[in-house]
């Protein structure tokens, strides 16, 4: 609307049109900002080449083709001390994604339940989730992660304690063994083709759960008929697998954790430093996501739940049906910036010793071969990938999930 | 106007230009403090006590270059690193010198580019258990917890040991020694494993020293010493030949209690040549004469340092082994100063 | 019916009855625990679970507090005075807890960090409550040179020239600000450079670098070019103010206080000192991101989304290790600044990546016609922003502001994962490392969690006063 005003070019043009006339004022602005940046990154650059030329050093990837020379706690994948540097990267991701996602959904059920908590008008539920949430959340989650770890290495017993006639320490049910170690869990023990056809039909069942709710719902539009939800629900998820269970023979048992030599054996180890990095991001990330949830829920204005109300549905029903879907529009996008956060807090297991990616490439590899500058951007390469790939399905879900306005 | 906002630009970034590369020796001399890299604090080797004063066997060795250079023992700034950080800091010329517990291998010599100007500290790894475990040999570790302090050369040695003998660990990776320790005497692993003058310096201040055992075997070599830059030789002289001079001062029995009388003139010409009264060894090194004669009195001799930080006398009580002269049966070997 | 009264009619009362209290089903503290505590059978059987946990802990942690122990000089002769009991060994608070306020800061000069504190609030204040006179603001600007002088010690007169420098440009720029915004941002960088840099060598060693490039492409040797006057080089006379201050210091004006290094700054104290810097110097960075996002200039808005969604992107500890590690290697060796100047720089980009989207948030709340009434005033673009567009969207944004710099000040204990010894890097470096207090945990991590949260819930609290003060404004 500007250019109009604009004086024509008969007076030729004058160096002072750059930065007065509004046709070429951007684009001066733009090339002043390009060469100042180009200008620094030269500098950096410089400033780089010779510092590296001073102390003869160099960039080179092969470090990571080399034999790591060191042994990892938690393997998800093979692995062994002569595996490469690129390997150990590899089992530090994938420990940091387990950490990532146990923590997102542990902490997602304790937000949800504290958020709902405290709009209970229970007081005193209430006033506990209050100071919970204020609690957690104004005191950094690295005093947690320590106090969480120091606490439950001194708290709880040594394996050895669960040894002799009249041990110090007891497995619960005896499945369980809680030591400062960590906690060891039963695993499953899978018995051949058997055991796979077990799964399957597990698998096929959690299908079937939501294929019916689906066609529950539909029938429901359609036709106005209500099928009952809860207990059909539970019928496929178990029924089938216990039929399967016992037709195929038992296929799939439970191996329970045995005290042999020094530890445990058997079964799964929950090492303390997973434990305790989990608990704590899930703890101090609930008491934020228990605020976006009170949030959501007070989002939803008195009158729709009063509609509701006034159309005959039953409590649990106005929840389900009118509150909860119109209050995760306003609670999924903050909830998943919180996700963003447990992935990128995760990153402090380095303090705890668990080893994620931030303690095997950014931690032992850096120091083993002393190339900072290599490990440190495959780091954040890495930390920025999952953080992209996770904003771009939050772009997806919000998306399909906006309100569609007419 | 438009050519001045360039400029103003510009010189704001060109604030970061400079002149790289000056030799090093000249830049402590120019700045007047010696900024040198130690541990984040190791009982006995370097630690702050509680005013924060930097006490211990590695501070020691940055005190006597500081003498040496500056004629002030304490003109040095303890500057803490970690394993993750002490290499950067030192290539990247924060500091000047690292005395920290450093392993001198090939390839942090060759491939990190850095020179090592001797070992002040002959090491080597060892595993601490609690007494009670009833274990006599490392070899009977199988299957234990082993918690090991990151960033050294620890775990390669702790794995390439249980690889050789073909026996299972799980090694526990703790950041800090202190917390390595709190784990272990909490009984969250078995063995504590670390280099053997650590894990005595540590046993001995435990509630119980005497619950716990340091096993017999020594799974490597840890020459451990102080480093500089590769390429900038004559501040690498500097930092050897004060290394150098401190064990020779023990083997020639120089101590800081007769120095001032030896330093007049004696009969033994190295001792001459050492404390500067005879020959031009200083002015070589781009020193004074009686730069020596300083780094000897920061805190005495090689001896007198190990005795008072480390040796049998301290709580830590090492005793000398590997690291007596060579005279006495150990691995201190100084070149001869001629 | 005034005779009435002398009627001796007994069934006729002359005064009101006490109003009698409710019955206590519906009155009084057993219909507000019925109401609040027991109202269904679903909230009486959470409140007898609730009660169950608090009452729980209280029995945990009450004799922890009713035995603890003071006035040891280790945590053996804390047990030994316990006996087996649980107790707190609160000794260690009393022997550390200087090292966890100050870290290595020595103890004569205690009172400076805590007259900066103390100033600190009085400059605050005026930021924060506007009802304030607005003069103390005068105090604010003047407040991070005397506390930089306060802390770190040294020559006063850097701190005070420094101030000068920045003044004299300032009213250079204002000269220029009503002609030309970009042009008095000029004069203001031009007038800074010139007082306290060396622009000069800057350019001079551009040109010198130009034409060495030039010289080589044409087959030439390397070229200096340098302006010399007599046997001085002219750049080597910048910057200006650097000579004045050597000249002050060495007058009989010279004043200074004990120089502390950067490395015995430490404790709680460093956690405040990054927390208040980095958020102060994140808020201007973020505003000038924020507007470049918006900004229809392809080049920035592309420079600024990537920059904002890079930092977003990774933990801010591979951001400290960046600073660490690798940061050293871009700086010319001889400059090479301080650790905690890095660290500062680091913290700062990421926090103002983070308030940028904020802000960016309160900029897109505002209504297009707050825009298209600026332009049909005939504002140019910094015009209508610093005066229409801006004083809106910042209002808006000021809790989202609040909550992030609460965030930044929890994130400063990470930089204990660098070995810098803040609160918990002093706690796991030092004093649990020390030979008698292996084993001491919580009572140090639960002093250092009270402090946080104290700081943090105040922050926190004010924010929330700060959002009813600023929502009456639209109702």
């Amino acid at each position: 609307m500007s250019t109009t005003t604009d004086p024509g070019t008969e007076g030729g043009f004058r160096l002072s049109q750059l930065i007065y006339d509004t046709r070429y004022r951007s684009t001066t602005f733009q090339v002043i900002a390009v060469a100042v940046l180009a200008y620094c990154l030269y500098q950096l650059y410089g400033n780089a080449r010779q510092n590296f030329a001073d102390a003869d050093l160099n960039i080179s990837w092969l470090f990571l083709w080399e034999p790591a020379g060191y042994d990892i706690n938690q393997r998800p994948i093979e692995y062994n001390s002569q595996s490469t540097h690129l390997r150990a990267s590899i089992v530090g991701a994938i420990n940091t994604i387990i950490v990532a996602v146990l923590a997102c959904i542990s902490a997602t059920v304790i937000g949800v339940f504290a958020g709902v908590a405290r709009l209970s008008n229970n007081w005193i539920v209430s006033k506990m989730m209050s100071a919970y949430v204020e609690a957690f959340r104004n005191v950094p989650v690295l005093i947690w992660i320590l106090i969480i770890f120091l606490a439950m290495s001194n708290a709880f017993p040594q394996p050895r304690a669960f040894r002799g006639e009249t041990p110090d320490a007891e497995m619960l049910w005896g499945m369980f063994a809680f030591t400062n170690r960590g906690v060891y869990v039963p695993s499953f023990v899978n018995d051949g083709a058997m055991a796979t056809i077990f799964w399957l039909v597990i698998l096929a069942s959690i299908v079937g759960v939501f294929a019916y709710r689906r066609y529950a719902k539909k029938l429901l539009y359609d036709t106005g008929r209500l099928l009952p939800t809860g207990w059909p629900s539970l019928a496929i998820l178990i029924v089938p697998g216990l039929l399967a269970y016992f037709i195929l023979g038992q296929p799939v048992g439970l191996e329970n954790p045995e005290l042999k030599g020094f530890n445990f054996q058997g079964g799964v180890h929950l090492r303390l430093s997973l434990i305790a990095l989990w608990f704590a991001l899930a703890i101090y990330t609930g008491a934020f996501i228990a605020e976006n949830v009170r949030a959501g829920i007070q989002a939803i204005s008195k009158g729709q739940t009063e509609a509701a109300a006034s159309l005959g549905l039953r409590p649990g029903r106005i929840m389900n049906l009118v509150v909860l879907p119109q209050a995760l529009r306003v609670i999924i996008p903050p909830l998943i910036s919180q996700y963003l956060n447990i992935t990128k807090n995760s990153s402090l297991a380095i303090a705890v010793g668990y080893m994620d990616i931030t303690g095997t490439l950014g931690g032992i590899t850096l120091n083993q071969t002393g190339r900072a500058i290599e490990c440190v951007l495959l780091l954040m390469l890495f930390y920025l990938c999952v953080s992209l790939l996770i904003s771009f399905f939050m772009n997806i879900y919000n998306n399909a999930m906006k309100l569609k306005e007419r | 106007m438009k050519k001045s906002v360039i400029l103003g630009a510009l010189t704001v970034a060109g604030m970061a230009a400079g002149t790289a590369g000056a030799a090093t020796l000249d830049d402590v001399k120019a700045r007047g403090v010696l900024n040198c890299g130690v541990t984040t604090g190791v009982p006995g080797f370097a630690e702050p006590d509680a005013d924060g004063v930097w006490q211990g066997f590695d501070v020691a060795v940055c005190r006597a270059v500081a003498a040496a250079v500056l004629n002030d023992p304490t003109a040095v700034e303890f500057v803490p690193t970690t394993g993750k950080t002490r290499f950067t800091a030192l290539a990247a010329g924060e500091i000047d010198m690292l005395a920290r517990n450093t392993t001198w291998t090939f390839s942090r010599d060759v491939d990190l580019k850095f020179e090592f100007t001797g070992v002040n500290y002959y090491d080597g790894q060892g595993f601490m258990v609690p007494a009670d475990l009833g274990v006599a040999s490392a070899a009977d570790l199988d299957g234990a917890t082993v918690c090991i302090q990151t960033g050294t050369t620890t775990e390669l040695n702790l794995a390439d040991f249980f690889r050789a003998n073909g026996i299972s660990y799980e090694p526990v990776p703790i950041e800090t020694g202190s917390e390595a320790v709190q784990l272990f005497l909490a009984g969250s692993c078995d063995v504590y494993t670390t280099d053997r003058s650590a894990l005595a310096a540590q046993r001995a201040n435990f509630p119980t020293p005497d619950d716990y055992v340091v096993l017999p075997e020594v799974v490597s070599k840890e020459p451990l010493g102080p480093l500089v830059r590769h390429g900038d030789h004559e501040w690498g002289d500097v930092v050897r030949w004060t290394l150098n001079a401190l064990i020779t001062a023990e083997e020639l029995g120089v101590t800081s209690a007769n120095i001032e009388e030896l330093s007049g003139g004696t009969n033994n010409p190295e001792i001459n040549r050492l404390l500067g009264s005879e020959g031009t060894l200083g002015e070589m090194l781009g020193l004074d004469a009686e730069w020596a004669k300083r780094a000897i009195m920061a805190g005495g001799n090689y001896g007198e340092v190990f005795d008072g930080n480390i040796g049998e006398a301290t709580n830590i009580g090492l005793a000398r082994g590997l690291n007596a002269q060579w005279t006495d049966g150990g691995l201190l070997y100084s070149p001869p100063f001629r | 019916m005034s005779d009435n009264t002398n009627n001796d009619v007994s069934y006729v009362r002359t005064e009101f009855l006490e109003p009698s209290e409710p019955p206590m089903a519906v009155g009084g503290p057993v219909k507000w625990i019925k109401d609040n505590l027991f109202s269904s059978w679903f909230n009486s059987i959470l409140t007898v679970i609730a009660l169950y946990f608090i009452i729980r802990i209280a029995v945990g942690v009450y004799p922890w507090f009713a035995n603890s122990v003071w006035g040891t000089d280790g945590l053996a002769a804390c047990r030994e005075i316990l006996d087996g009991a649980t107790g707190a060994c609160f000794s260690i608070l009393q022997e550390r807890w200087n090292q966890m306020l100050f870290g290595f800061y020595p103890s004569e000069e205690y009172w400076r960090p805590i007259v900066g504190l103390i100033l600190l609030a009085v400059a605050a204040a005026p930021v924060l409550f506007w009802t304030l006179p607005r003069q103390l603001l005068y105090f604010t600007g003047i407040y991070p040179f005397l506390a930089y002088w306060l802390v770190y010690g040294g020559s006063i007169w850097f701190p005070i020239l420094l101030l000068v420098a920045l003044c004299l440009s300032y009213l250079a720029y204002a000269r220029f600000v009503k002609s030309s915004f970009v042009g008095a941002i000029a004069v203001f960088i031009i007038a800074f450079s010139v007082l306290m840099l060396n622009p000069l060598g800057g350019l001079l060693s551009l040109v010198s670098f130009v034409a060495t490039q030039l010289s080589q492409l044409l087959g030439g040797g390397d070229v200096t070019v340098d302006l010399i006057i007599g046997d001085r080089r002219l750049s080597d006379l910048m910057p200006l103010f650097g000579y004045l201050q050597g000249w002050l210091d060495g007058s009989f004006l010279g004043l200074a206080l004990p120089e502390v290094t950067t490395r015995d700054v430490g404790g709680f104290m460093l956690n405040m000192i990054l927390g208040t810097i980095c958020v102060s110097l994140s808020i201007p960075l973020g505003i000038v991101l924020a507007l470049g996002r918006q900004s229809n200039l392809p080049v920035i808005k592309g420079f600024c989304v990537i920059f904002i969604e890079f930092i977003r992107g990774v933990p801010l500890i591979t951001l400290l290790f960046v600073a660490n590690v690798m940061l050293a290697y871009f700086f010319p060796a001889e400059s090479n600044p301080d650790l905690i100047l890095r660290v500062i720089i680091m913290i700062t980009m990421f926090s103002a990546a983070y308030i940028a989207e904020v802000i960016r948030g309160g900029l897109a709340a505002l209504p297009r016609g707050q825009y298209e009434a600026g332009d049909s005033l005939g504002l140019d673009y910094p015009q209508s922003m610093r005066l229409i567009i801006l004083p809106q969207a910042l209002k808006i944004s000021i809790p989202g502001i609040v909550n992030v710099a609460v965030g930044l000040f929890k994130d400063t204990t990470l930089v204990s994962v660098i070995s810098m010894f803040d609160l918990v890097g002093i706690i796991r470096g030092p004093i649990l490392g020390s030979t008698q207090w292996t084993g001491i945990y919580w009572e140090v991590f639960g002093f250092a969690a009270l402090l946080f949260f104290v700081v943090c819930y105040g922050i926190s609290q004010y924010s929330q006063w700060l959002e009813r003060q600023l929502a009456t404004d639209h109702r």
